[in-house]
């Protein structure tokens, strides 16, 4: 793998580009590895990153039954963020965002991480005192967090709705630390800084069974043969519930619902931070892509489904969304829609968890915050997989915390997966 | 658009009604363990194919329907009333 720097630039710029070797290679699946990650998307990269890179674990592989980040890596909305409340979930994301300050040098990849502010509208006094107290709790953990007044706001964001809103905005609450990415990078560069390590990552690997020993998983049946791990870890959201099925494991606390995303032509910088408006029912994201097109999405489809493709009054009501904030979006085109399928859990938080297999292992459930916990996940995943013990920070991110009655629900929604968004 | 044909109005666009759940959850009796309720609010099948699932005519008739739907292509073989007594109600009325 040739490094990317100034001077391997130069050199291959004098050399017709011609020096560069493969990101990563194509490698026939061996028989045993010590651990096999099932699933490519950012979370089993990061997972099986930081196995090689934190714990010396570099017999690994990753089987993808595509190909890489094309699942719900390549269908987000690329936000970065950690204003969570709940314990746990601060300290996770909150380490997950400094991960990501320093991911670009970490993997040698530029993953365009941009810390452009995260700008949380509110309309109503009651709405500015619940994000208080959110923001409030961040600020006590050290995080970055403040409030902007309807003043501040004009002079930052001088283009929104203030004059014939049905809901005034009055301020916004602010991460100025968040921002966001560019999702195909960070699976490249994952991919690309794991299989320096050794980690051989299998693509079109498709799992089609398990054979059990002693109570454990012995070996994978897949469509590239059979591949034996010491341990396995799932990190397939979406999908988990059928492969926790296959695995003859029964129910879990999750269900599948899709979420949409858009993008509009390119246009001219008009958005320098990503803005969320949520208020009367709406649900609307938005911000600017480098390449000039406004990325936004909003709720899910509001019915389970496994479909990767969106429906239509869903588009009707991101748009209208987007005219009650952003009037002067009213004649810009759409380009592209799609939905990625999302492990929706009955708290809105996700799994790090040991399950009834002792050498198999849980990473799912992450609602609509899957892109932001890659780096953290796979952190937390791979800190899990080597110790067989769960860190502080994801100890009760288990299946049994239903039962124990503590559940870690951020909005208070209670147990249905759709209400989580 | 999914379109729902409700027993009640007739062939409606989903975009009328609200997504309720899992139809076939048996809850436990009020004495039964920790385990069975935990089991019964929280934990789902998920299935990805045919299901059975409950659908809230919320801007119609405001009745709820069971409705059989695949989660994959989302055709719907058959709608019901969730209350098998207005079923047969329904039928006498045909």
């Amino acid at each position: 793998m040739t490094k990317f720097n100034a001077w391997n630039v130069i050199k291959n710029g004098l050399n017709g580009q011609s020096y560069w070797t493969r990101q990563w290679r194509d490698p026939e699946p061996k028989s045993i590895y010590d651990v096999v990650i099932i699933g490519g998307g950012l979370h089993g990269l990061a997972t099986a990153y930081y196995l090689a890179k934190n714990h010396n674990i570099k017999n690994v592989a990753i089987l993808e039954k595509g190909w890489i980040g094309g699942g719900n890596a390549g269908r987000n909305t690329t936000i970065v963020r950690s204003n969570y409340m709940m314990p746990g979930n601060h300290e996770f994301y909150e380490h997950s965002l400094k991960l990501w300050e320093n991911l670009s040098h970490e993997l040698n990849y530029n993953v365009m991480f941009s810390q452009r502010a995260h700008v949380s509208l509110f309309h109503s006094p009651g709405a500015k005192d619940s994000v208080s107290r959110i923001y409030n709790i961040m600020r006590l953990h050290g995080t970055d967090a403040e409030l902007w007044d309807l003043k501040t706001l004009k002079k930052k964001i001088p283009h929104l709705n203030y004059h014939n809103s049905r809901f005034p905005i009055l301020g916004a609450a602010v991460q100025k630390r968040a921002g966001n990415a560019r999702h195909d990078a960070v699976a490249w560069g994952y991919a690309r800084a794991a299989d320096t390590l050794g980690v051989d990552i299998l693509q079109n690997c498709e799992v089609t069974g398990f054979t059990r020993k002693n109570g454990n998983i012995e070996s994978i049946q897949t469509s590239r043969g059979i591949i034996k791990g010491k341990k396995i870890g799932f990190a397939v959201a979406g999908n988990t519930s059928m492969l926790w099925q296959m695995a003859e494991l029964g129910n879990l606390p999750i269900e599948s619902h899709k979420l949409q995303a858009f993008v509009s032509e390119a246009v001219k910088p008009l958005l320098d931070q990503v803005v969320v408006y949520g208020v009367g029912g709406a649900h609307f994201y938005i911000s600017q892509s480098d390449k000039g097109s406004m990325v936004f999405g909003g709720d899910l489809d509001w019915y389970k489904s496994y479909a990767q493709r969106g429906n239509l009054p869903m588009v009707q009501d991101v748009a209208e969304a987007a005219m009650a904030i952003f009037p002067s979006l009213g004649r810009i085109r759409l380009l592209r829609h799609w939905a990625g399928v999302m492990d929706m859990t009955m708290d809105g938080s996700f799994f790090i968890c040991k399950t009834p297999i002792s050498n198999l292992y849980l990473n799912a459930g992450w609602n609509y915050g899957g892109f932001k916990a890659s780096p953290a996940s796979g952190w937390y995943f791979a800190d899990l997989i080597a110790n067989e013990s769960p860190h502080n920070y994801v100890q009760n991110h288990n299946l049994e915390r239903f039962e124990k009655g503590i559940n870690i629900d951020e909005r208070g929604a209670g147990p249905d997966p759709k209400l989580h968004g | 658009m999914i379109r729902i044909n409700c027993p009640y109005c007739g062939e409606r666009d989903h975009s009328e009604f609200s997504y309720g759940g899992d139809a076939t959850i048996n809850y436990p009796s009020l004495d039964a363990s920790e385990k069975e309720w935990t089991e019964a609010i929280f934990f789902r099948k998920n299935i990805k194919g045919f299901q059975f699932e409950t659908w809230h005519h919320s801007n119609g008739c405001r009745m709820w329907l069971v409705v059989e739907r695949s989660t994959v292509t989302h055709e719907i073989k058959s709608v019901k009333p969730c209350h098998p007594n207005l079923q047969k109600v329904v039928e006498n009325n045909k």
